[in-house]
């Protein structure tokens, strides 16, 4: 059943690889639901299965049984350009080893998005988007001469460039240090409030897995909990 | 999506990685360069034949016969001008150092050429040497070799002339005509003066016309078809601007065609260079495919980004090699000077530029298709997991792209060619080539992986690993390095066949001179000169001229007149030199029947038995027991096949197509040739000097000085041939050291990350060398068993000889290649190496 106030519904999900002669189930019967503008985040030790949950959710990947609807359309019904079209309509990426175009400078990696939708005059909203993470004066560096904070804040900034409903996030901080990890996650959740986008993260970082509404546990391709944050405990984290 | 924003993409991506590319497509310069050379060459040496075709026989008309009175009637319809020109093989004498030479002698009446020059040192020599005196033009090469100057004389049978000019090159003269005989020119108002003209005497009598008021309807092509059997039965040849412009065209095309397979082959080595490379360089860009891929973008949209990518900078390599193609053509008039018919002149050629850049950019395209396909179907999820998600299930389109490639290399193959067959051999000929040496890199990575020497030190063991792991080059260098020396290797192995098949005539203990038009009187007296001069007399042999006047009672006329008749006419149309005596020599043997008439013969009484040349009976469906009557002077001679024998023609002997057994042809007018071995030039000039005084009308052939100038010719021709390898040599180089420096990038991190654990420079470059001393020797160890296959191949089916290969070239071109493969890859090495890992990470990979 469609639930038409959510912008992600995942029903019954499971994938199994073929490893050898044995399947390997990562991801076994998975359900929830995500309203529009819902901060939400998958946690769970390495080999969980958190980041196959995310690429699925995101249509990077295909379930083997069961359903991801994504702003209302069933992405395993729809080929992998069609997904690739509503990635480009609907979501924002941020990865946790920042995935960066390395030909590109940090004013082009910023464009990509609205270019891939066709848009116009993207130069000032790229460059408004630098502005906002702080970087507009590097515009013109490669990622290699960019530090791994500056180049996760050119992340964050290309992943709000498309207006996305929806921003996934693997791991944002996984790769910085602390320092640099508390800008980061602060100059995303900012900007996650200004365009009042859903944000589904991925984490191992339970503080920063509480600074979301909800916090879903993961154990070994399991759901074990599903747990909503209360706003005070988010104020107390 | 808008195209604009492809073409961005491109650029953008192409920008940080210019070096590269550029690297990559310069794999195909070389060989479009050889390309476009060779086609503009031959465009400008079509062109200048065309406009220079009257110049090649220098008149319209040429006939010729071994007949002084022969004749034509068409030309009793016609108005023309005639030149006269009697030539014959003759003995001359330098009088100022007493030495002699076989020349062609060549005396000449008339204003011939009527088109273009007899090309003379000094150019006023090809008319004044006809101005009334004694005069003569003598072959340059003549000169050169005996030392002799314009002004000094030369003494011709009994007649001293005076040398007016060095001959140069003159309409209808051929380079394998003055191999032998090199030509010299007399007014022929002197030539019965010489006394080399007498009864019997070989000549060659050429009339050339010039035709004058021509009806325009009228064409003596068609006219000369019509009149064919007529002009066989008269025994005359003919020759026409026509005909001459295409056997001219003809040759050179076959030329021009044999040297753009080299160069095509050179092209084809680069290909495989671009093929690697862009698998590779697709292979690192497949995670940006990735992150374009999350961000939205389509399977086209990367494929066309890397589409466009590969096809401009194909694009640019491709006019850069049009380019360097135009200098080289600039060059090539002035390596094929010794075998140009015409003066070529040297204009650009917009069709051999513009195919040359098309067939670059169809090949670098072509062959980065089937790597570029794959990006279509590159995994998104990439990003995340960091391995290459790219489908496993092959591509469909790749096979497409597969049969594309044969069909284009069998295609181009055939336009340089033109004929299908040899096409398809040849491109089967490149494709087990290909197979071959892919084999080879298969077995060593199977033989290294399962043989593993897992208690070798740690360096042995990593080079050796580096072989097989993923990312190896093992496959691509052995390929690229492989075929290129086995092009090299054959075309040395090719040309020292050539040579050691005219050399094995110069063993000690073989014949070097040949003396014959020895009259029957004279016979004595020669032999006598031989053993005062302390020469062996190995062969004495009489020679009688002859033609045959029937065969199984057919004469040639009644061969024509029956379209149904299967016997050919040639056996009608040559002078038969034959020779009479009852056993057989060192060269025959005996194939079938019997060399004398049998006693228990009942057959025939007065037919008399003669033996043939085994191949050329067969040739000409003549068979043992078939009759022939021959034609000695005017007298007939019945005869039966009663034998065919095998000859050995490449030994320096007298060989006959027929021979008759002793008491038939003794009283038959005939001349001798008389076979000696001299032990050295002095002595060898003395002998001559003594004969040529003694009998003008002798002549001498000395095997050592033809094989001077055929060594002379092998070694131009193989100037020519090494030039055009160069290209292959130098474009192999190129991708050499381009797989060498993708290489590079895909051992980077790992050299850095050895580096950083404390592995010294030292056991990183000895890793590295090893490894390169592994992929070069295996290539070419490989490349020299293919050329050593094809050059037997070649030996055996096309050159009928043995092959047997020197190990000295062998090693040089082994020691050579795996060195050089060695000495570029720690090159590339080195530059990693002298920075620190950071940086190089930072700088290098991208």
């Amino acid at each position: 059943m469609i639930n038409m106030d959510s912008i992600l519904q995942v029903n019954n999900l499971s994938k199994t690889y073929q490893s050898g002669a044995r399947e390997l189930t990562v991801l076994k019967d998975i359900n929830f639901d995500i309203k529009e503008g819902d901060k939400f985040s998958i946690v769970g030790s390495s080999g969980s299965g958190k980041t196959t949950l995310l690429g699925l959710c995101a249509g990077l990947d295909q379930a083997s049984t069961g359903q991801v609807l994504l702003n209302g359309a069933d992405l395993g019904q729809l080929s992998e350009d069609e997904r690739a079209r509503k990635r480009n309509e609907l979501v924002g990426f941020v990865f946790q080893n920042f995935q960066l175009l390395p030909t590109l400078t940090a004013i082009e990696n910023v464009m990509v998005p609205m270019e891939l939708r066709g848009e116009k005059k993207i130069h000032a909203r790229a460059m408004e988007l630098l502005q906002r993470v702080g970087l507009a004066d590097r515009h013109d560096h490669y990622p290699t001469q960019l530090s791994g904070g500056e180049q996760q804040r050119i992340s964050i900034a290309r992943a709000f460039s498309n207006n996305p409903k929806i921003l996934f996030a693997d791991e944002p901080t996984g790769n910085l240090d602390e320092e640099t990890s508390e800008k980061v996650e602060d100059l995303l959740f900012e900007l996650n409030r200004e365009n009042g986008t859903t944000l589904v993260m991925v984490t191992h970082d339970l503080d920063l897995a509480s600074r979301t509404d909800r916090i879903l546990r993961l154990k070994g391709g399991q759901m074990i909990s599903d747990q909503i944050i209360s706003p005070l405990s988010e104020s107390l984290a | 999506m808008n195209i604009n924003w492809y073409f961005l993409m491109a650029w953008r991506d192409a920008r940080r990685s210019k070096s590269r590319l550029l690297l990559f497509i310069s794999s195909i310069t070389l060989g479009i360069a050889a390309l476009v050379a060779i086609n503009s060459f031959s465009e400008n040496l079509k062109d200048d034949i065309n406009a220079q075709s009257k110049e090649l026989l220098g008149a319209d008309l040429e006939l010729s016969s071994n007949d002084a009175d022969f004749q034509y009637q068409l030309l009793d319809s016609l108005e023309w001008d005639v030149s006269y020109e009697n030539s014959f093989a003759s003995m001359i004498f330098f009088p100022k150092n007493q030495q002699t030479r076989l020349v062609d002698v060549r005396s000449l009446e008339g204003d011939f050429p009527y088109y273009g020059t007899i090309e003379t040192k000094p150019e006023s020599a090809g008319i004044s040497f006809r101005d009334g005196s004694k005069k003569a033009l003598v072959d340059q090469s003549v000169l050169i070799q005996y030392n002799i100057d314009i002004g000094d004389s030369i003494k011709v049978g009994l007649t001293t002339f005076k040398i007016e000019g060095a001959l140069i090159n003159s309409p209808s003269q051929s380079l394998g005509a003055t191999l032998v005989a090199p030509a010299i020119y007399i007014p022929m108002k002197y030539l019965d003066e010489t006394g080399l003209v007498q009864k019997g005497s070989r000549v060659n009598y050429r009339r050339f016309y010039r035709f004058r008021n021509l009806p325009d309807d009228f064409d003596i092509d068609q006219r000369l078809r019509a009149d064919r059997d007529t002009l066989r039965i008269s025994r005359i040849s003919a020759d026409t601007i026509a005909e001459r412009k295409q056997e001219t065209g003809e040759t050179f095309q076959n030329l021009a065609n044999f040297l753009n397979l080299v160069a095509f082959i050179a092209l084809l080595l680069g290909c495989v260079g671009v093929a690697s490379a862009v698998h590779i360089y697709m292979k690192e860009k497949l995670r940006s495919v990735a992150i374009l891929r999350c961000l939205g973008a389509q399977g086209k949209d990367s494929f066309l980004i890397y589409l466009i990518q590969m096809t401009v900078f194909g694009l640019l390599g491709s006019v850069f090699g049009a380019l360097l193609g135009t200098i080289i053509q600039r060059i090539l008039p002035i390596i094929f000077q010794d075998f140009l018919p015409v003066e070529v002149s040297l204009s650009l050629s917009w069709y051999s530029i513009f195919a040359g850049i098309l067939t670059g950019l169809t090949i670098s395209v072509l062959f980065a298709l089937s790597p570029l396909l794959a990006v279509r179907k590159t995994s998104p999820l990439m990003t995340l997991r960091g391995t290459d998600g790219s489908s496993q299930s092959k591509e469909p389109l790749v096979l497409l792209v597969y049969a594309s490639i044969v069909i284009f290399i069998i295609t181009f193959a055939f336009v340089q060619i033109g004929d299908l067959k040899d096409s398809i051999y040849f491109s089967v000929a490149v494709f087990i080539a290909f197979g071959a040496l892919a084999s080879a890199a298969k077995l060593l990575m199977w033989s290294v992986k399962t043989f593993f020497p897992s208690s070798a030190s740690y360096l042995w063991r990593q080079s050796l690993a580096n072989l097989y792991r993923p990312n190896n080059q093992t496959l691509v260098l052995i390929a690229t390095i492989g075929l290129g020396t086995a092009l090299i290797t054959t075309l040395y192995f090719v040309q020292t066949l050539l040579i050691n098949q005219v050399e094995i005539t110069t063993n000690k203990d073989r014949p070097n001179l040949m003396v014959f038009d020895i009259q029957s009187y004279q016979k004595s007296e020669v032999a006598q000169i031989a053993r005062n001069n302390s020469l062996p007399i190995l062969q004495e042999v009489p020679v009688v001229t002859m033609r045959i006047q029937s065969i199984n009672g057919n004469s040639l006329q009644d061969i024509l007149a029956d379209s149904t008749a299967q016997r050919r006419t040639s056996p009608f149309r040559r002078e038969w030199r034959v020779t009479y005596r009852d056993s057989l020599i060192a060269s025959e043997k005996l194939l079938s029947g019997s060399l004398s008439r049998p006693s228990t013969w009942s057959g025939r009484n007065n037919w008399t038995f003669v033996s043939l040349e085994g191949g050329y009976a067969k040739r000409n469906n003549i068979e043992l027991g078939d009759t022939i009557v021959w034609n000695v002077q005017g007298f007939p001679i019945q005869s039966i096949v009663g034998s065919t024998r095998e000859v050995d023609w490449e030994r320096v002997q007298t060989n006959f197509l027929a021979i008759f057994p002793s008491g038939v042809l003794e009283q038959a007018p005939q001349f001798h040739v008389l076979i000696t071995r001299v032990p050295d030039k002095a002595t060898g000039a003395a002998f001559q000097r003594e004969i040529v005084k003694k009998f003008p009308s002798v002549s001498v052939i000395d095997i050592g000085l033809i094989l001077n100038t055929v060594d002379e010719i092998l070694g131009k021709i193989a100037f020519v041939i090494r030039f055009m390898a160069l290209f292959s040599i130098l474009t192999g180089i190129l991708v050499l050291i381009s797989s060498v420096i993708l290489s590079k990038y895909q051992r980077i991190k790992e050299s850095v990350l050895l580096k950083t654990m404390g592995g010294s420079k030292r056991q990183i470059l000895i890793i590295n060398g090893l490894e390169y001393f592994y992929l070069g020797s295996m290539a070419s160890l490989s490349g020299i068993l293919l050329a050593l296959l094809g050059s037997w191949g070649l030996a055996y089916y096309s050159f009928n000889s043995s092959f047997i290969p020197n190990p000295l070239p062998m090693m040089v071109v082994f020691l050579s290649i795996t060195g050089l493969t060695i000495i570029i890859g720690l090159f590339n090495s080195s530059s990693i190496l002298r920075k620190p890992p950071l940086e190089v990470l930072r700088n290098e990979i991208q």
